[in-house]
């Protein structure tokens, strides 16, 4: 798709002077390195809408070509600073750059991410993750310091290891299982239903053609069954270190198994790590992970992660038949009484929630951290779980859940 | 652009007051035949944007809210069973194929909201409320009609739009829209309305609001919103309680500091917002507001 931009754009509008579709193109190469979808209808509106005298003023095609182009909240708040970069480096930005952009072609992916980076210095990096391998190389020396320290952190919590090839079967054949064995429970409402849903017509008439449409048979509108959606709360903390690995990989598998599933890494901040995992290069997605996972090894916030889970995520996150698993051994470094509101919150929200505590496993071990015993109250199911096997053997519980 | 700023205009003449990049969008709707997708918080006027948008172009307004288990038959046609049933009792003894031609044709047709959408002999404005509750197999059948605008009823052969309807959809995030959709769309952001718009909002929609009570009422909302809460209050529900202050004849919210506090209710609706905001809350936020 990258590279239908410029010679087709080009054929289109003969308006317009082909500096300026040469600019266009290079403005769309940049946009879609800072992972907005661009495609050809795209690029042709846009020479559309430069045609019909939107380029006039500056800021009336930035909010033009904001609309057209995005596509989502991220989009629409990070618009504004690429197009400034981009259209407007001549009054607002250094020479450097004007030659970089005008020269977009050799490498867009650098300069989108300088230009970011200088224009919006506060985006978090959560929402766009471009090459990390180049982004380091050159960055400024502030983002060099950052990207050398979230290494470490990451040999640390042994984030590597779930590449290998044996573990990442066994996570995903445990994951199946229990995709399998969560899925075929059914709802209350299913139970409670005594006398059938609405008549369908439609298919009663069908089926009662064969007896001259005397309605002899029946048919009653269906529920159609909605799959169950596992969302897990991974606890990335210095406590945990030893068992993130394995849960990591058991993450994978459910993302891979279950029709519907999200997963989300917490320490002493949240991470929406779904689309990361699921990349299909194995090694760019643990680049990616490990640019997320920043921080991780250090103390745990369950409560404040909790609470940007409820505030940012939740309600596009969570539906009527949503599980959420939390793993974590509950040793909060934050307030234990916030986290309890916040667990009440989520409990309010869905109505399962499990949560798997490694340290059960030890012997002598009572829950008496103090988040923990917060937490515990609005808890579905509290069980140990410190290995994959271990995990296996939860499968009849979540499945009765 | 001239086009735009008229939009405004005629915007604000039909009591919405849109920001600057609304009417932008709008103008785009019109140049490119794209439709709008709106997003944001419950209560910011998302829905309100479709009403402003038909008295603008002087035309009908089709709703279609959007559900959980929405299908074809709630959301483009149905036959009309029980007549057809009737018919065939009546018409006993005639062809068969006579019959089945009459039972299949337009009167026997019930219109839903996009098939109605489609057929009008003036564009009307079809709302699409909420699309994020619909489920994944509504949106990917949403999309072709978007596109081609033409429906085929087997029964009936293909029907393709006399009208090329203005197209809203507004969507609060309940779930993550498939990446064809919103591509499909122009993209438009509803973020809380500033002080300025909001007190004009206020005054063009509230009766007997004041220009001044106005700007006191949306500079409190303002502070509340930026308070801790569970429900962040929206323009729908500034509005209610400007109306309540109206009708309850303050002029000045300084003058009557319980009535403003008792009449929070409006704003604040869970218990534990409610809880949070006592006397003294209130009477902070009202002092930063003079």
């Amino acid at each position: 798709m990258s590279c239908c931009g410029a010679p087709h754009d080009l054929d289109e509008i003969d308006q317009v002077s082909g500096l300026i579709a040469r600019k266009l193109a290079a403005f769309l190469r940049t946009l879609r390195d800072s992972a907005f979808a661009i495609g050809l209808r795209e690029s042709q509106d846009a020479a559309a809408l430069i045609a019909a005298g939107y380029a006039e003023k500056p800021a009336l095609l930035r909010s033009a070509f904001k609309h057209l182009f995005s596509a989502r909240k991220t989009d629409w708040d990070k618009f504004d600073g690429i197009f400034d970069a981009f259209w407007l480096h001549t009054r607002v930005r250094s020479r450097s750059l004007t030659t970089g952009s005008a020269k977009a072609a050799d490498n867009p992916s650098l300069k989108t991410l300088r230009d970011i980076s200088q224009q919006a210095g506060s985006q978090p990096t959560t929402d766009q993750i471009p090459s990390t391998d180049d982004a380091a190389d050159d960055r400024s020396g502030e983002g060099r310091n950052e990207g050398a320290s979230r290494a470490d952190n990451l040999s640390d919590t042994d984030f590597r290891t779930m590449a290998e090839p044996q573990q990442v079967e066994q996570a995903h054949a445990i994951a199946a299982r229990l995709a399998k064995a969560m899925r075929a429970r059914l709802t209350r409402r299913d139970l409670a239903r005594r006398r059938g849903y609405r008549l369908d017509l439609r298919r009663t008439i069908h089926a009662n053609i064969s007896h001259g449409g005397v309605p002899i048979r029946l048919v009653k509108r269906r529920r159609k069954p909605k799959p169950l959606r596992l969302v897990v709360l991974l606890d990335a903390s210095g406590s945990m270190s030893m068992y993130t690995g394995v849960f990591l990989r058991f993450i994978h598998g459910v993302l891979d198994e279950f029709r519907e599933a999200e997963a989300f890494l917490f320490h002493t901040r949240l991470a929406h790590v779904s689309d990361a995992m699921k990349d299909k290069d194995a090694a760019r997605a643990l680049d990616r992970l490990s640019m997320l996972a920043q921080g991780a090894g250090g103390g745990t916030k369950i409560g404040e992660s909790l609470q940007t889970f409820n505030r940012w995520h939740a309600s596009r996150v969570i539906h009527s038949r949503t599980c959420v698993m939390i793993v974590s051994d509950g040793y909060e470094t934050g307030d234990a009484a916030l986290l309890g509101r916040e667990m009440a919150q989520l409990a309010r929200r869905c109505r399962r929630i499990v949560w798997l505590n490694p340290m059960m496993g030890w012997e002598g071990y009572a829950p008496e951290a103090a988040g923990i015993k917060a937490a515990l109250p609005h808890v579905d199911l509290y069980a140990p779980a410190h290995t994959l096997n271990a995990l296996a053997a939860l499968e009849p519980y979540l499945a009765k859940l | 652009m001239k086009g735009r700023d008229q939009i405004a205009e005629r915007l604000s003449a039909a009591g919405y007051i849109a920001d600057g990049e609304l009417a932008t969008a709008i103008s785009l709707m019109q140049l490119l035949r794209r439709p709008l997708l709106l997003e944001g918080e419950a209560g910011v006027g998302k829905t309100e944007v479709a009403k402003a948008l038909a008295s603008l172009h002087e035309t009908e307004l089709i709703r279609l809210q959007c559900y959980e288990g929405l299908d074809q038959s709630a959301a483009l046609y149905e036959w009309n069973y029980q007549r057809q049933l009737l018919s065939i009792q009546a018409h006993r003894g005639d062809d068969a194929d006579d019959i089945e031609h009459l039972i299949f044709s337009e009167r026997y047709l019930l219109e839903r909201p996009l098939l109605a959408a489609i057929r009008r002999d003036k564009s009307p404005v079809l709302l699409i409320d909420e699309v994020d509750r619909a489920d994944e197999e509504f949106e990917a059948f949403l999309l072709e009609l978007l596109s081609d605008f033409q429906v085929s009823i087997p029964e009936l052969g293909t029907i393709k739009a006399t009208s090329i309807p203005h197209v809203v959809l507004t969507s609060n995030g309940t779930r993550e829209l498939s990446d064809a959709l919103r591509r499909r769309c122009l993209y438009h952001y509803v973020a809380y309305p500033e002080v300025d718009r909001e007190a004009r909002i206020i005054v063009a929609r509230v009766a007997g609001a004041g220009a001044s009570l106005a700007l006191q009422i949306a500079r409190l909302v303002n502070a509340i919103r930026k308070e801790d809460l569970r429900k962040v209050p929206g323009v729908a529900e500034t509005l209610d309680w400007a109306a309540a202050l109206v009708g309850l004849d303050v002029r000045d919210l300084h003058d009557a500091p319980e009535t403003v506090h008792e009449t929070l209710t409006c704003l604040l609706k869970t218990h534990e917002d409610k809880a949070k905001f006592r006397p003294e809350v209130t009477a902070r936020l009202l002092g930063k507001v003079a």
